[in-house]
């Protein structure tokens, strides 16, 4: 070999080498998708189920139990899966605002200064991640609030009303009047009344979600250095006030884009819905695949709908982020 | 109460009170001030709380010794256990857990008997003691608090004493034994998890079981174990294809991690029970249960594929560079530079990955799989059992903790067993 220099057989030839692997790979994945796809046409084509939206306007024939939007069976399917996803996002936007209060408030509890706090809430995380949100939920709806006292035996506090026909919130009635809970016949009548399915899948994913926020914020908090307390502190500033105006401020650097992936997995779990009733996106899906069987319709409308919660999510978050950021002058 | 278990994290106030000098040692009591009763508004809050821990401590002893009818579990063990197994076939199950108890008290002994170089060698650490314990305590107690028959119960103690003693065996005379033999044991556990499947499903001349008769803790396990087991070189492949410069390779990835990480799990298991049908030629298409098992699969692999890739950039690029420039082929480098230290770094995050999907596994019970949650549900739409939710949900609950916790710890353990900067220079 010395002193000739040998042509580079092609198969080391690093111009040459990655094209073919990309050809290869390429290959294959067409091959395996034209196979899928190819099956696909051909048997949804033998069944009369190829892709079709007509189905879309027909009456959905089926009752939801409960609707922000005006629905009966004699409307259209869209607009079922209107109700769905408006029920959906309406325990998704609840939901993040819960999950945020409870995951900073334990989160900053793990650096109280009481060491029972911190237990309790390094107890509450360990106990809440380790259980499967499906098992929680069930728990909350069937052990929990299906078992709770209804008419007078009802928990009552002051504008709030809990049984097992669901929650009853004061609110502003008509004309602006403050308004609570009254019993009208043995029947709970309030402005605001919240289902039993809703409180109960709410409550878990406020609970299960909180506990992964606890864990974001204290890592954020953790990685604010510690002179920054004791600059706070020598300024002469409270806990509450170095918290506040000196220590979270820094730490949202932090929590920012970690919350970012817990509210996208809250958003995710909120189709555990149908374990518990509530009637949500996945819920309807499910009922409007079991009447007209438009599988691959029923399929691509559910993950457009998640994808673009997800964006949303991460739009607004990433709009957050670039608020909290250290601004370089 | 809030005891926490030795060597977990509790984080210091950061709270700036005037240190104790180290010198002094503070009183038991002393500590409890400190801790509880610093100051008035701590005080309060210590109070109440441990008012409401009394409370709530009171309430569910009283509750579970007084109210609660535990025979809806004592009933229904072996339903929980297998699901509809039939029952001349289940000493197959009982050989795979013999099988398993005798290989883990092996392994675990020669872990001990050729401890690391930088570990003091202790044959009986303060934690394999407990851990024998804890063993023993289950084995006498569980079987009697579920209520076995006798015969069953002297079974239980058989398998934990196989398992103590083996152990004991390997940890006492492994060093002595043929090394030809002992590199056998770490191949004998991929080979065991074939046997289990064989041993399970049937073949080899013992009777087919359909795996709509598999069920309960059974299924849970074997749906966690395939999914995390296949999901690794998934994750792994994939990991790399989003990290590779290559434009083909990278988008595929990137739209495959995208896809499966944008849609809820419910939704992709729908797509496995509704339309993989359609997409596979006649025939093709598997069983529920492997559908449900295969959707597990890929899910897993994306999740896992991201903890990857966040290994793979921990790791300095000068790695890769040194590794090529010393002659290693790209394959070479990754495989033997590369990857070992990335997979490291991507250990704990892959952990909770598997924790994840074992508790994702009670997902099946919604597409009409009979996991530990679906037989949970059919064993309470029985009318003699109506209304045990609560005791139901509470054992399922106490042992995913347990299942969860434990995979936690031994995932701390193998941390500290493979981080370079414990070992000796």
């Amino acid at each position: 070999m010395s002193g000739t220099f040998e042509r580079i057989p092609w198969w080391r030839d690093r111009r040459v080498v990655p094209w073919i692997v990309q050809a290869v790979v390429g290959l294959v994945l067409l091959l395996v998708i034209s196979l899928l796809v190819g099956n696909l046409v051909r048997n949804l084509t033998g069944a009369g189920l190829l892709l079709s939206w007509r189905w879309l306007g027909q009456p959905a024939s089926f009752d939801v139990a409960e609707s922000l939007i005006p629905f009966d069976a004699s409307m259209p399917y869209w607009r079922a899966l209107l109700v769905g996803l408006v029920n959906s996002l309406r325990v998704i936007v609840v939901g993040l605002v819960g999950a945020t209060l409870l995951g900073t408030a334990v989160g900053m509890a793990s650096f109280s200064s009481n060491g029972l706090l911190r237990r309790l809430a390094r107890v509450y995380v360990e106990v809440i991640r380790n259980i499967p949100l499906l098992l929680q939920l069930l728990f909350w709806y069937f052990v929990v609030f299906l078992a709770l006292p209804n008419g007078t035996a009802a928990f009552q506090l002051p504008g709030v009303v809990v049984s097992k026909s669901g929650l009853y919130l004061a609110w502003f009635a008509q004309g602006f009047s403050w308004q609570g809970p009254e019993l009208v016949n043995g029947v709970w009548q309030a402005p605001l009344r919240l289902s039993v399915e809703f409180t109960a899948l709410l409550t878990g994913l406020i609970t299960y979600s909180g506990a992964f926020i606890a864990e974001v914020v204290r890592g954020g908090i953790a990685s604010v250095p510690q002179g920054q307390w004791e600059a706070a502190t020598s300024l002469g500033l409270h806990w509450s006030a170095s918290m506040r105006s000196v220590v979270l401020p820094q730490a949202l650097r932090v929590i920012v884009p970690g919350l970012n992936s817990q509210y996208i997995s809250l958003a995710k779990n909120s189709a555990l819905a149908v374990a518990v009733g509530y009637v949500d996106l996945y819920s309807v899906s499910e009922t409007t695949l079991n009447q007209t069987g438009r599988a691959l319709e029923v399929f691509l409308l559910l993950l457009g709908s998640y994808l673009i919660i997800d964006l949303l999510i991460s739009a607004v978050m990433n709009g957050v982020n670039q608020l909290v950021q250290i601004r370089e002058r | 109460m809030t005891a926490l278990p030795p060597g977990s994290a509790t984080t210091p106030p950061l709270r700036p009170a005037s240190p104790a000098p180290p010198s002094v040692q503070r009183s038991w009591a002393g500590v409890l001030r400190q801790e509880l009763f610093a100051s008035r508004g701590d005080g309060l809050v210590s109070a109440l709380l441990i008012l409401l821990i009394l409370a709530s401590a009171v309430g569910l002893l009283r509750w579970a010794f007084g109210q609660a009818q535990w025979a809806v579990i004592q009933v229904n063990t072996t339903l929980f256990a297998v699901g509809r197994y039939p029952i001349e076939q289940q000493w197959r199950l009982w050989l795979l857990v013999v099988l398993v108890a005798a290989l883990s008290g092996l392994s675990w002994g020669l872990l001990r008997a050729f401890p690391r170089a930088d570990r003091s060698g202790e044959l009986w650490p303060f934690n394999d003691r407990l851990a024998v314990a804890l063993l023993g305590f289950l084995a006498a107690w569980l079987p009697a608090a579920l209520a076995l028959g006798f015969p069953l119960q002297v079974r239980w103690w058989a398998i934990t004493g196989l398992l103590v003693a083996m152990r004991w065996i390997a940890g006492h005379w492994g060093r002595s034994w043929p090394p030809r033999l002992l590199k056998l044991v770490p191949l004998s556990w991929p080979l065991l998890y074939l046997l289990g499947m064989v041993l399970i499903a049937g073949g080899l001349g013992m009777s087919q079981v359909s795996p709509s008769n598999w069920g309960g803790l059974l299924l849970t396990l074997l749906m966690a174990s395939f999914a995390i087991l296949l999901s690794f070189p998934i994750g792994v492949v994939v990991a790399l294809g989003r990290r590779s410069d290559l434009p083909l390779l990278r988008w595929s990835s990137v739209l495959y991690i995208e896809f499966i990480r944008g849609a809820p799990l419910i939704t992709l298991l729908f797509l496995g029970q509704n339309i993989l049908g359609y997409m596979l030629p006649g025939g093709w298409a598997p069983d529920r249960v492997w559908r449900a098992a295969w959707v597990l699969t890929f899910f897993c692999g994306a999740y896992l594929a991201e903890a990857v890739r966040a290994g793979l950039s921990a790791v300095p690029p000068g790695q890769l560079e040194a590794a090529r420039s010393l002659g290693l082929s790209m394959p070479q480098a990754l495989q033997r530079v590369v990857l070992p230290q990335a997979l490291r770094i991507a250990l704990p995050a892959a952990v909770g990955q598997f924790i994840s999907l074992l508790q994702d596994t009670t997902l099946l019970s919604l597409i009409g799989l009979l996991d530990l949650l679906g037989t949970a549900r059919t064993v309470m739409a029985n009318p003699e059992f109506l209304g045990k939710n609560a005791e139901v949900y509470l054992t399922l609950a106490v042992l995913f903790w347990c299942c969860c916790a434990a995979l936690g710890l031994g995932s701390r353990a193998l941390e500290r067993r493979l981080d370079p900067t414990h070992s000796p220079a």
